[in-house]
């Protein structure tokens, strides 16, 4: 029998390269992506409209479809998801509707992408009659990105003491005054990091905008929330599966540029996070 | 208490605390006050009505596939719209390959990674790579499927010694892969809650560090590696596309479970690349949201079942604590 020593050396050893195994191809994706990719990179590569088929020109349409999507997926999500947490941490009780809040939430973060374009289609562009355009792509992505918001939101707040509320309401704080004053600049910081969270996810999906606002080439930018934008994801899929003869550089240089817009915001949140960590007092 | 879901972005769940004592002895206040508490509550409700409507729009677009297309054509193994065969067996048995072979794969490395992660390595690494893991959820799908597409799939054609590297197989090992980060920080924050004096008891037992691990803290937290494994398989069935970039896309019916290296087609992938040529109100149209819909009932019994796992775990750990 081998001794209990070398038991656990074989162990360890198995389980460190499994998971080195699957962490380093993180950084590997990104480095190739970054090295292939940057040769592409110029001013005018982000800030010209595509041209020749878009086989040359830049990616404005869809950066600015992106941004656009972007902003108007904190617009929709950001207050419904907020208050929703707001309600679970601060004011529900438990309860039937609770539970079936809770159990809601669980779901929406569950349903597929596709799924919810599917919706979209079905809900905002065809019986709302909102078209293929920015607020339908922009209100679908919104309540894809509801869960990630409430829960990380709700966290943040329970995270805050009890004794902090107890204290408040003894001065005669009324309970939203106590939200409001109290709980709520404590815990703004991590509802930050999840709102940004939320965002980013919103700011890669493809799925969920390709019926309900991606266009597959404009000529010029959107010039209201009612039209149809590029997105840079969906510009992705485009240029590498259903362009014939696409320069690999560019399709490169826009994967870099999709990847440096999402994980800038994933590098924010975890600063955020960590930065707010190490200042908490309590 | 609460049946929080660990989100898919690597967050931890907020952990359980009794709702009832959350400031429910502060004064009401003024009908303002009422009003704007009464909106909160309506934010909150909302998200019910949104998974109301999101089925009820689903089921309005897709129950009409089931009367115009006879349920015998729907369970045929033929999938070729445009002469009006919709049978969907391939896109079923499509997606319940691709999902379950990288559910099986996610698994076992998450649950290595997790113990890695959360018991091997020290402090100072762990800061370093539970971010690295973390950014692994954040890199668009699309992105990964490009990649997939362009270093992938050839390296897999040479390397197996198939006609094409577009299969199966491929989907499975990215799903695998991109469905990582769920199993792991489920895992890992299940080990978290697994107390300290276990580890404490086995390690005066004279135990190693690796059996306390293997045999008392791994099945302490048998009931959340089942919840990453669920939670796993909800995000892998429901991904659209890297599996649409890198399977091949073909509706044939494999021969067997093992039949992975050639080309398949999952629901997800039918419906993201047919749904943009169908034309409204058409037979076609309304079979993608009957795909929809049923993708729809799939992940919602999924994800009930792993709330009813987590919610009994909560309550095991109540009875532990009191």
């Amino acid at each position: 029998m081998i001794s209990r020593q070398v038991s656990e050396r074989i162990a360890f050893g198995v389980i460190s390269l499994t998971a080195v195994l699957v962490i380093l191809p993180i950084v590997g994706i990104i480095a190739y992506i970054v090295v292939e990719g940057a040769g592409a990179i110029s001013w005018s590569f982000l800030s010209e409209m595509p041209r020749d088929g878009m086989k040359a020109g830049g990616l404005l349409p869809a950066i600015i479809g992106t941004l656009a999507l972007t902003v108007g997926t904190a617009i929709v999500a950001v207050p419904i998801g907020l208050g929703a947490a707001i309600y679970l941490s601060e004011y529900s009780k438990d309860n039937a509707t609770t539970r079936a809040i809770r159990i809601a939430i669980i779901n929406l973060a569950g349903i597929p992408s596709v799924v919810y374009g599917l919706f979209g289609l079905g809900l905002f562009v065809i019986f709302l009659n909102f078209g293929t355009s920015i607020v339908a792509g922009s209100l679908t992505l919104g309540i894809m990105t509801l869960p990630v918001i409430i829960s990380t939101a709700e966290e943040a707040l329970r995270a805050v003491p009890q004794s902090f509320r107890l204290v408040s309401t003894s001065l005669g704080g009324t309970r939203l005054q106590t939200i409001r004053r109290v709980v709520l600049p404590q815990a703004l910081p991590g509802i930050i990091t999840g709102i940004i969270l939320g965002i980013e996810r919103a700011a890669g999906e493809t799925a969920p905008i390709l019926f309900t606002a991606a266009a597959f080439f404009l000529p010029k930018l959107p010039s209201s929330i009612f039209d149809q934008t590029m997105a840079l994801p969906y510009h992705l899929f485009v240029i590498s599966t259903q362009v014939p003869g696409m320069p690999l550089q560019i399709q490169y240089g826009t994967a870099m540029v999709l990847l440096t817009f999402v994980l800038s915001l994933n590098l924010i949140a975890t600063l955020i996070r960590r930065y707010y960590r190490q200042k908490r007092v309590w | 208490m609460t049946e929080d879901q660990p989100s898919s972005s690597g967050i931890g769940a907020a952990q359980g605390v009794a709702t009832s004592s959350r400031g429910a002895r502060a004064p009401s206040g003024s009908l303002a006050e009422r009003l704007i508490g009464r909106a909160i509550q309506v934010t909150g409700i909302s998200t019910v009505v949104m998974v109301v409507l999101i089925f009820a729009f689903l089921i309005r677009e897709g129950l009409p596939a089931f009367v115009r297309v006879p349920l015998s054509s729907l369970l045929s193994a033929r999938w070729y719209p445009i002469e009006g065969y919709f049978g969907l067996l391939p896109l079923i048995a499509g997606s319940l390959i691709v999902t379950v072979g990288a559910a099986l794969i996610a698994l076992p490395l998450g649950v290595a990674t997790a113990i890695f992660i959360a018991e091997i390595i020290p402090d100072w690494a762990r800061d370093i790579l539970k971010p690295v893991v973390e950014v692994l959820a954040g890199i668009p799908s699309v992105v990964i499927g490009f990649i997939g597409m362009l270093v992938i799939v050839p390296a897999f054609r040479v390397a197996l010694d198939i006609p094409t590297g577009l299969t199966a197989f491929t989907g499975i090992v990215l799903l695998a892969w991109m469905a990582l980060p769920t199993v792991v920080s489920v895992v890992e924050d299940v080990l978290d809650t697994v107390p300290k004096t276990y580890r404490e008891a086995g390690l005066a037992l004279g135990m190693s560090r690796w059996q306390t691990i293997a045999k008392i803290v791994v099945p302490a937290g048998k009931s959340g590696i089942l919840t990453a494994l669920m939670l796993g398989v909800g995000r892998a069935i429901g991904e659209t596309m890297t599996v649409m970039m890198v399977t091949g896309n073909a509706p044939r019916l494999p021969s067997s479970p093992f039949d992975i290296f050639q080309p398949a087609r999952t629901m997800t992938a039918t419906i993201a690349a047919e749904m943009g040529e169908v034309a409204q109100g058409s037979t076609h149209y309304h079979v993608l949201f009957a795909v929809g819909l049923t993708l729809f009932v799939i992940t919602f019994a999924i994800n009930m079942a792993a709330a009813m796992v987590v919610f009994r775990r909560t309550k095991r750990a109540e009875r532990m604590l009191s």
